[in-house]
């Protein structure tokens, strides 16, 4: 189906199923209850799941399939989501051109890059490309202030010239939106005690990502991918079999410039603004943490990642000592003290320490990321002697939403 | 002893066959390493659809030469000419594009992909070029490369191995994949370095078979061996190889007797 092998397919239908019925998925516990801190089923986060997701499945295009590691890609997402806020302020606050232009000038962007830093292997392709990504988010805070609005950064303003657009009223707000469907507009549904919210942005973005995956799949199991994996195996034998490296890795290069591209597109298209700070090495750092601790190279794993550190962000980080209190409430008050002491440095402005646990103990106990571990896992209960190939990652249906 | 008798060229003439039916003519080749002269003036003609054994002692600039051949090192002077086409300063892809095809004496796999997956790679360089942009096209409609490369992969005894990962195979194994992925292109020119070094004697024997096979197929080859049964079980000609200058060429009949040959190499050995 689709061109899709088997396992491929189920694997798509299984990832359309999740991202569909996410706002089910991710709010499992009632409003009023005290677990209900830990629902991720809010707008805000649930595009971030997407969006992430779209940026680690095409970063794991270059680093999970040729092993080049790049430092700078959050240059591309910085660059998609300027190319999209001057889409929204010059031509129309319809999402699909801003989205458009971003893939476009995050890809023309990431093939100049690409291009020089792809000289080099390694550790100095790693250095060039994080070079490249700070020079980009200096050059955005100073000297390119006319474009990008520096410290400030850029939303859509009620004088922008917008041809395409009927001009605003006094005091209405430029809202992005797709012909007309505001990207801000949600459906509550109230069943008993739960809540769940259907966003429209959510949703674009979530049709999206599944998009992306399905591409990212095609990829993979092409004769392209193929190549990118000898790259990885072994570029030295390549040139041997009368195959030029740089060629494709340049093409994966610029390939993941544009699913970053389309990433930043999009976080302009839910949220209209625009700053130097997506730019910043942190971010670039993010899509690594993000792939590695899904699993490099599989097709599932970065989005995992991507869904784990973005849950971790966003929900482990709004724990605070009150929070905690009321969960060993029902100890004695000294044990109690003792408990939320021990526990507070792990929660909340402390996620980073849990995050940085976690990342150290899949790294040491599961180099093959999250999806080994769930390989590992569906081996012992279903046997251990079925063939994996490495880079399916299909093979092992997700069990977790995010 | 029928002796290379071509004569060194112009450079600015460009680089011509030595013999009427040579497709590789190396010509005048010297390289050096921090002194070491690895190779000196060496001048080399391989004929058309020939099996040519390069052999000599250890040290002698037999991997040298090849290397030179296949671009991974640049001689200090000469020239390696494949058909009409200087090779020296080209890239291994390029070399390989034109036809010439090297089996490796240590195997340089693709450890991370299957046994088949090793053979489709040169497979679709064969093919495709030495790029092609196609990240739509399905690997698993490839049925025609893949059965060549399934047919192939029997020719050298691993079809029971197609899935396995590269990684996972007996060094032997790795050998036979190695030339699978060599003969999997039909190259014109196939340069085998030491291509049943470690092999048990049985699979030697196997081997031996098979690249008689193909030689009945008119594939060039240059083989770099220091089994004497498979030198002199393939070869038509024979070229030795002692302390960087070739010291004798001829038939192996011609090469058995030859005295410097045994002075050099084979010393009190029975041939």
């Amino acid at each position: 189906m689709l061109g899709l092998e088997k396992s491929d397919f189920r694997l798509l239908l299984l990832v359309i199923v999740l991202t569909l019925f996410a706002p089910f998925l991710l709010n499992p516990f009632p409003v009023d209850s005290t677990m209900a801190q830990f629902n991720a089923g809010y707008p805000d986060l649930m595009q971030r799941f997407v969006i992430f997701g779209i940026f680690a499945i095409g970063f794991n295009i270059l680093f999970g399939l040729t092993g080049y590691l790049s430092f700078g890609h959050a240059a591309f997402l910085g660059a998609g989501s300027y190319a999209a806020i001057w889409m929204m302020k010059l031509l129309t606050m319809n999402v699909i051109p801003a989205i458009v232009l971003s893939i476009v000038v995050a890809g023309l962007f990431s093939l100049a890059v690409g291009f020089v830093s792809l000289r080099r292997s390694g550790i100095y392709f790693s250095i060039l490309t994080l070079a490249f990504a700070q020079m980009s988010y200096s050059l955005a805070y100073s000297v390119l202030t006319p474009i990008t609005g520096g410290e400030t950064g850029l939303q859509p303003k009620i004088d922008d010239p917008r041809i395409l657009d009927s001009v605003l009223a006094v005091g209405q707000q430029a809202r992005a939106n797709l012909f007309g469907l505001d990207m801000s507009t949600s459906h509550d549904l109230i069943v008993g005690g739960w809540a769940f919210t259907f966003n429209a942005g959510y949703y674009v973005a979530a049709l999206l990502m599944v998009i992306s995956f399905y591409i990212s799949i095609r990829i993979f199991r092409s004769p392209f991918g193929l190549m990118l994996r000898a790259i990885k195996s072994n570029q030295n034998r390549l040139g041997y079999t009368g195959v030029s490296a740089r060629p494709y890795t340049l093409a994966a290069f610029v390939i993941s410039g544009m699913y970053a591209g389309l990433a930043g597109g999009l976080m302009v298209a839910m949220d209209t603004q625009a700053g130097a700070e997506r730019m910043f090495w942190t971010a670039s750092g993010e899509v690594v943490l993000m792939t590695i601790l899904g699993g490099a190279g599989t097709l599932i794993g970065p989005v995992l990642g991507a869904g784990m550190i973005k849950y971790m962000e966003n929900i482990v980080s709004k724990i605070n000592s009150t929070v905690l209190e009321g969960w060993f409430a029902w100890m004695p008050e000294i044990i109690q003290d003792v408990v939320v002491a021990v526990v507070y440095p792990f929660v909340g402005k402390g996620w980073h320490l849990t995050l940085g646990l976690v990342f150290m103990l899949v790294v040491i106990f599961l180099p093959g990321g999250l999806m080994e571990g769930f390989r590992r896992i569906s081996d012992r209960f279903f046997g251990g002697s079925r063939k994996t190939d490495n880079s399916t990652g299909g093979t092992t249906a997700p069990t977790a939403a995010e | 002893m029928s002796v290379n008798e071509n004569t060194h060229q112009d450079e600015d003439r460009g680089f011509q066959s030595g013999m009427p039916n040579s497709v590789l003519h190396i010509d005048d080749v010297h390289k050096s390493f921090a002194g070491l002269h690895a190779l000196s003036d060496v001048d080399l003609d391989v004929r058309e659809g020939e099996t040519h054994a390069i052999i000599g002692p250890n040290g002698a600039g037999k991997s040298t030469l090849l290397n030179v051949c296949v671009g991974r090192l640049k001689p200090d002077r000469g020239a390696v000419v494949f058909d009409g086409e200087v090779l020296t300063g080209k890239s291994p892809h390029e070399i390989n594009q034109l036809g010439v095809a090297r089996v490796f004496q240590t195997p340089e796999v693709f450890p991370d992909l299957t046994v088949l997956e090793n053979v489709m790679v040169p497979a679709l360089s064969n093919r495709d070029g030495h790029f092609t942009l196609n990240p739509f096209k399905r690997f698993s409609a490839e049925r025609q490369l893949r059965e060549e490369a399934e047919h192939v992969l029997e020719s050298v005894g691993l079809t029971a191995q197609l899935t396995d990962l590269s990684s996972s195979m007996s060094r032997g194994d790795k050998r036979r994949l190695e030339l699978a992925m060599g003969l999997i292109q039909k190259p014109r020119l196939l340069l085998l370095d030491e291509p049943t070094a470690g092999m048990a004697r049985a699979d030697t024997n196997a081997t031996i078979d098979l690249l008689k096979q193909i030689k009945e197929g008119g594939m060039t080859k240059v083989i770099i061996e220091h089994d004497m049964h498979v030198v002199f079980s393939l070869a038509d000609r024979i070229s030795v190889l002692a302390g960087g200058r070739i010291i004798a060429q001829g038939t192996p009949e011609e090469i058995k007797v030859n005295p410097k040959v045994k002075e050099a190499y084979l010393g009190e050995e029975q041939v």
